[in-house]
């Protein structure tokens, strides 16, 4: 994203940063052939490693020898014309086995049908850091684009060769290639048939503008769609291996809980059951999973717990525990923010409170692991089968040649499966079980040792001129993290700092990360702000912005809301918010009805406008918009953690709120499709401005603001 | 203690050995080797397990296995019916209903029962009766939109 300024460089969250160094990468050319077959391949590999080469890599073929390490892409067109691309992410519901299809099948001027995509199989897919932060289509949109048009460009030189004729004058499309002057043509099968030959090149291609796309961009269904009608797709729960056994863990009472003693005679003397006690791992398996259950059941364990803090007290305790010094990522400093808050003529300051809570995917944690020859095979729902593969090597002591990741396509994640935990539970047992174990968390397990998105206190302290212009900005945000810290407003004085504090309960990535606590804040405050200011809040935000892609979300969403609008009826009320995070910008509009007896708050209708570049599937990209806005609403109404010494106090979907049918109001999508800038990602920023759009909703209905996330977990009280 | 029991099956007949109080699901899942029912919370919370009881929709995981003898059950595997995709499939596949999916066999079931008893339903009485399906990626509006395009085709062309 080179056309941004320099405060809105894309910085890993602190919890997803934890990138594996770049790996050997095993599969040698000649084992990629025998795995695929014959045919034409062409790898891309990083513009850094290209530099580096002694000879140019874009005219160089290799023979026999180990892949270059840095490759980040490949394609490989068989001798029946089928395509199929690699790549190391990790399809979890947000469609890119679609758009990373259209995608090739653009530039490689082939139908749509004839891509195949093989995704996140560390045995067979480049290395890849892992499926987050809104990087799949930045990063593997434009190395597929290049690795297409280098096939392309490989497809023309076979049939210039085949000719004789000069390849400049040659075209290729609809999978063939075509020569204008005599007409004739020949099809990538045939060109294919009876190749092993593989080039790769530079990542630096020229590419098919977006304005020019054919396939991209259209609102092509999910590939393999009618698997999932039928109930024929096999997530990782739903695969089964011959001689398969049912594994599971026995949990400990409270976080942090050791074992005092322990007697596993009774199980021992189950018939078909395997105990594995190695340190504090404590688990079963056995041929059903009740069998399992009933084992784990009469293994008799001693624990000590350890007293821990609650919810209750957890924003005073986050305060602080808060390090002395605040964090080197997030802090910016312009200007005098003294100056600007005595120059004010209103100061309004506040502090923010967000509750933890869980991603809660539909599919729980899941791993099916088996032991071959010292080799070790998972499949398993991960954002991160490389980093997985890694932990396993780890783990068991082998070689990382020793283990293979594969990740089916897998019952969502939202930034929750980043961690190897049901894999490494599979395999030990599967170890001492001398058979493939399959472990599925129970929902309880996952409610309660997943991890969680952080809890955060964010203060805020600010002043504005008499005419609306900020004069002050302090941002000052505790645990929660750094996504989304800047304010996209132009202010002349600011400072923004982020506390790290040790973590109390496990976290790490959700979507759109601390971008929601932190534009909570901000689109809360300035809202409170533009209440100062006696001005319209899309006024206030529009004179404080200059980003002209922000403004064009927020006039966009604006205008399909019919902003400002006139109450009609009693309890009714109408909030806006905006943000920019990780490449795109959204506004959100949101309508809500309080019912001033009860307290009941319902959300009556959400208009998001969303811009990420040029669009590559506008129907999946609906659907995740629409989607964030509906999980946003969970965050932002009801969704909290309750813990106590160490125990989830609600980790069932009976105590933990998610939205339901009936919590999903009206919704409209507006989407601005940019051909004249880049992809980017889409999982994430289209949940940021739902809370505060909600809660500005919820005060202009009410009177009442209020600044923690949830906001009405059991309605609204003092209404 | 484990008995023999006959069990039903999209139309096929089983006879299956499992501790009476054995959650349908699992006898599904792990006996039958019928994947589609999902696992998504063993509470009866999510839906991801609805099945057909009977032609009523039921949650397999809190219905014990000696309970569901005797009666026709129907799983998302015994929808299609000679390749033809049953209305509700097509519908969901035609509205693009679905993210990751995992909610998708409940969604479907549901929505199969509720048309059954009624074949044109208003949009509070759609929502009512998946009310107890979590969808977690949020794709409601489509699921809404599914159901009513499924009825309209049974209403034209039948099941």
């Amino acid at each position: 994203m080179s056309n941004l300024p320099e405060k809105f460089a894309i910085e890993p969250e602190r919890y997803e940063f934890r990138a594996a160094p770049m790996h050997q990468f095993e599969l040698a050319r000649r084992d990629f052939f025998k795995i695929l077959g014959a045919g034409i391949a062409v790898f891309v590999i990083t513009r850094d490693v290209a530099a580096s080469q002694e000879t140019a890599p874009g005219s160089r073929s290799f023979h026999n020898e180990e892949l270059p390490k840095e490759i980040s892409g490949w394609l490989h067109i068989g001798e029946d014309g089928s395509v199929t691309a690699f790549t190391g992410k990790a399809e979890i519901g947000q469609n890119i086995r679609t758009s990373l299809a259209q995608t090739v099948a653009d530039e490689l001027r082939v139908p749509f049908e004839s891509v195949r995509m093989v995704t996140a199989d560390t045995a067979l897919t480049p290395f890849d850091a892992g499926t987050f932060g809104s990087r799949t289509t930045p990063t593997m949109t434009p190395q597929f684009r290049r690795v297409a048009a280098a096939a392309r460009d490989l497809l023309i030189g076979v049939a210039a060769k085949e000719w004789g004729v000069a390849p400049e004058g040659l075209s290729a499309a609809n999978a063939k290639v075509t020569d204008p002057a005599s007409g004739r043509s020949l099809r990538y099968a045939e060109l294919a048939r009876g190749k092993t030959l593989a080039q790769n090149l530079p990542a630096e291609d020229p590419m098919t503008p977006e304005s020019q796309w054919t396939v991209a961009g259209k609102p092509i269904p999910k590939v393999d769609g009618r698997t999932f009608v039928t109930g024929k797709h096999e997530y990782t729960p739903d695969l089964r291996l011959e001689g398969m056994l049912h594994g599971k863990v026995l949990r400990p009472p409270s976080f942090g809980a050791t074992i005092l003693s322990y007697d596993d005679s009774a199980a021992k003397a189950m018939t078909g059951v395997v105990i594995v006690h190695d340190g504090d791992f404590i688990g079963a398996a056995a041929p059903t999973a009740h069998e399992t259950q009933k084992a784990l059941d009469a293994i008799r364990v001693q624990w000590k717990e350890v007293p821990q803090i609650s919810n209750k007290e957890i924003f005073a305790y986050l305060k602080k525990n808060a390090a002395a010094k605040s964090d080197d990522r997030g802090r910016r400093q312009k200007g005098s923010v003294e100056e600007g808050l005595a120059s004010a003529a209103h100061r309004l300051d506040a502090t923010y409170n967000v509750a933890y809570i869980a991603h809660a995917p539909l599919e729980p944690r899941a791993a099916v692991a088996q032991w071959a020859d010292g080799k070790l095979t998972v499949w398993t729902g991960t954002q991160r089968p490389f980093a997985n593969r890694d932990e396993l090597a780890d783990v068991f002591h082998l070689p990382e040649s020793n283990v293979r990741v594969i990740v089916p396509d897998t019952g969502s994640a939202y930034g929750g499966k980043h961690t190897s935990d049901a894999a490494i539970e599979a395999a030990r047992l599967a170890r001492a079980a001398q058979r493939p174990v399959k472990v599925v968390w129970s929902r309880e397990e996952e409610f309660t040792w997943a991890y969680f998105r952080p809890a955060g206190v964010i203060e805020v302290k600010s002043g504005i001129a008499s005419d609306g212009t900020l004069t002050a900005w302090e941002f000052h945000n505790y645990h929660s993290g750094t996504s989304g810290i800047d304010t996209p407003y132009v202010v002349a004085n600011q400072r923004t700092e982020y506390h790290a504090v040790p973590l109390i309960l496990r976290s790490g990535s959700y979507r759109g990360l601390a971008a929601t606590a932190n534009h909570f804040a901000r689109e809360t405050h300035m809202d409170a702000l533009a209440r100062v200011a006696q001005m319209d809040s899309l006024e206030f935000r529009m004179k404080n912005l200059s980003d002209a892609r922000m403004r064009a979300v927020l006039e966009a969403a604006a205008k399909s809301f019919g902003w400002p609008r006139k109450k009609t009826q009693d309890g009714q009320g109408f909030g806006l918010a905006c943000g920019y995070e990780k490449g795109s910008y959204v506004a959100t509009c949101a309508e809500v009805a309080v019912e001033k007896s009860s307290g009941a708050v319902r959300v009556v209708r959400v208009v998001e406008s969303f811009e990420c570049g040029a669009i590559v599937n506008p129907d999946g990209l609906r659907n995740q918009v629409v989607g964030a806005i509906i999980q946003g609403l969970g965050g932002a109404l009801f969704e909290a953690i309750g813990f106590e010494n160490g125990r989830i106090k609600n980790p069932h979907f009976a105590s933990y709120r998610v939205p339901r049918f009936r919590d999903v109001p009206e919704i409209e999508a507006v989407l601005l499709d940019r051909k004249d800038i880049p992809s980017a990602g889409a999982g994430e920023t289209p949940i940021m401005s739902v809370a505060p759009a909600i809660g500005n909703a919820l005060f202009d209905a009410s009177g009442v603001r209020i600044n923690n996330l949830p906001m009405v977990p059991n309605g609204l009280r003092s209404a | 203690m484990a008995k023999t029991i006959e069990l039903e099956v999209n139309g096929k007949k089983y006879p299956v050995n499992y501790p009476p109080d054995t959650p349908l699901l699992y006898v599904l899942r792990d006996e039958l080797g019928l994947t589609g029912s999902k696992y998504g919370c063993g509470e009866g919370q999510c839906g991801a397990c609805t099945v057909l009881i009977g032609g009523a929709p039921r949650r397999s995981c809190q219905i014990p296995v000696s309970s569901a003898a005797g009666k026709p059950v129907t799983t998302i595997e015994g929808l299609e019916t000679g390749g033809r995709l049953h209305p509700v499939q097509q519908a969901f596949l035609d509205a693009g209903a679905f993210q990751c999916a995992f909610c998708t066999s409940g969604m479907i079931m549901s929505s199969v029962g509720l048309l059954q008893t009624n074949s044109n339903p208003s949009q509070s009485e759609i929502i009512q009766s998946l009310q107890g399906n979590i969808c977690r990626c949020g794709t409601h509006p489509r699921v809404i939109e599914a159901v009513r395009q499924a009825a309209k085709m049974i209403q034209e062309h039948g099941r």
